[in-house]
């Protein structure tokens, strides 16, 4: 028995390690922006393209920065979850039109429905290199005084709105 | 057989490897975006470098660091300035830090401890073994099979 013993416990922590190894993702990166002020940019808006979308007019409100595009199928499968998110009015969420078409970028909206109250457009990726995006959609939950204080990497779905966004978000709002 | 090898060969003509093509043109540029390319990830596809990757945000990367090259920014300073939006998962060469510590000492941990136990495990084995003392019968007893098998063969 004594002489199985050895074997077996490093078995048993090759296999913890390699569970937990299973259940992380690879992809999700942890970004060194969070907690730190939210870059600045002043991007034509995907409307109105004489005006100019920049965080500085959001000053003094929570809000969320969605880093979309058309092209991608990951927003299209957080679509449902970003309007049902606009429609609640708990938080606005903003957005950045990622390396994108005007033309498709507008048909998309008018297809799928429009969460956002303004839309950046950000052609050249510029914002989203400042950003730190490497795969859209990409979501940010920025406070009160311009600090990122989340980073969600993929496509939001309704549990991490539920328990991560949400509670931040009130959270953020009584500061 | 060789004709129709031949005319594969023929027929196929030049195929073009997707390579990441250059976009500049000041070869000085090029040489230093090259050299700092091969130490940066690309993000999108993790296993490469951001000299080999052709995903449009390593395109974009690139065209970034060739903008603050021309700017005569540092290696340091534009290593800086991903890191910054990245982290240090853009570096091929992990920092030496608290969180990396595991990381670089890890083998060499491993290392030590399987060399202790290798050593440990052979002074144990030799402990084992007893010396069997053979009498002047046994002796003679071996002699007289050895000459025995000499014989049958």
């Amino acid at each position: 028995m004594n002489r199985f013993l050895l074997p077996l416990s490093i078995f048993v922590v090759v296999v913890v390690f390699l569970g937990v190894g299973l259940t992380l993702n690879p992809r999700e990166i942890p970004s060194p922006l969070v907690g730190k002020a939210a870059p600045e940019f002043s991007q034509p808006q995907l409307y109105d393209q004489e005006k100019i979308f920049s965080p500085a007019d959001l000053k003094g409100k929570v809000w969320l920065l969605n880093f979309w595009a058309s092209w991608c199928s990951g927003c299209k499968t957080e679509h449902p979850v970003l309007m049902d998110l606009a429609n609640s009015g708990q938080v606005p969420i903003y957005g950045m039109d990622y390396k994108d078409e005007r033309q498709e970028a507008l048909a998309w909206l008018q297809r799928w429905g429009n969460p956002y109250p303004v839309v950046g457009v950000d052609q050249a990726g510029r914002v989203g290199i400042n950003y730190g995006v490497y795969g859209v959609p990409e979501t940010y939950v920025i406070d009160k005084r311009g600090v990122i204080r989340y980073k969600q990497i993929g496509p939001l779905d309704p549990d991490t709105v539920e328990k991560k966004i949400l509670p931040l978000v009130r959270q953020l709002e009584s500061q | 057989m060789i004709w129709s090898a031949l005319l594969i060969v023929l027929v196929s003509g030049p195929v073009w490897a997707g390579e990441a093509r250059p976009l500049g043109e000041d070869p000085a540029v090029e040489a230093r975006l090259k050299h700092l390319a091969i130490e940066l990830r690309c993000l999108v596809c993790q296993n490469q470098t951001l000299a080999d990757s052709n995903a449009p945000l390593a395109e974009d990367l690139r065209r970034e660091v060739r903008e603050m090259i021309v700017k005569n920014m540092s290696d340091k300073e534009i290593i800086d300035f991903l890191v910054e939006r990245y982290g240090d998962f853009v570096l091929y060469r992990p920092p030496l830090k608290a969180t990396t510590t595991l990381l670089w000492v890890g083998p060499f941990v491993l290392l030590i401890v399987g060399a202790t136990v290798l050593v440990i495990t052979l002074r144990r084995r030799a402990r084992k073994v007893v010396d069997a003392p053979v009498t002047d019968e046994e002796h003679r007893r071996v002699e007289q099979l050895l000459a025995q098998g000499g014989n049958r063969s």
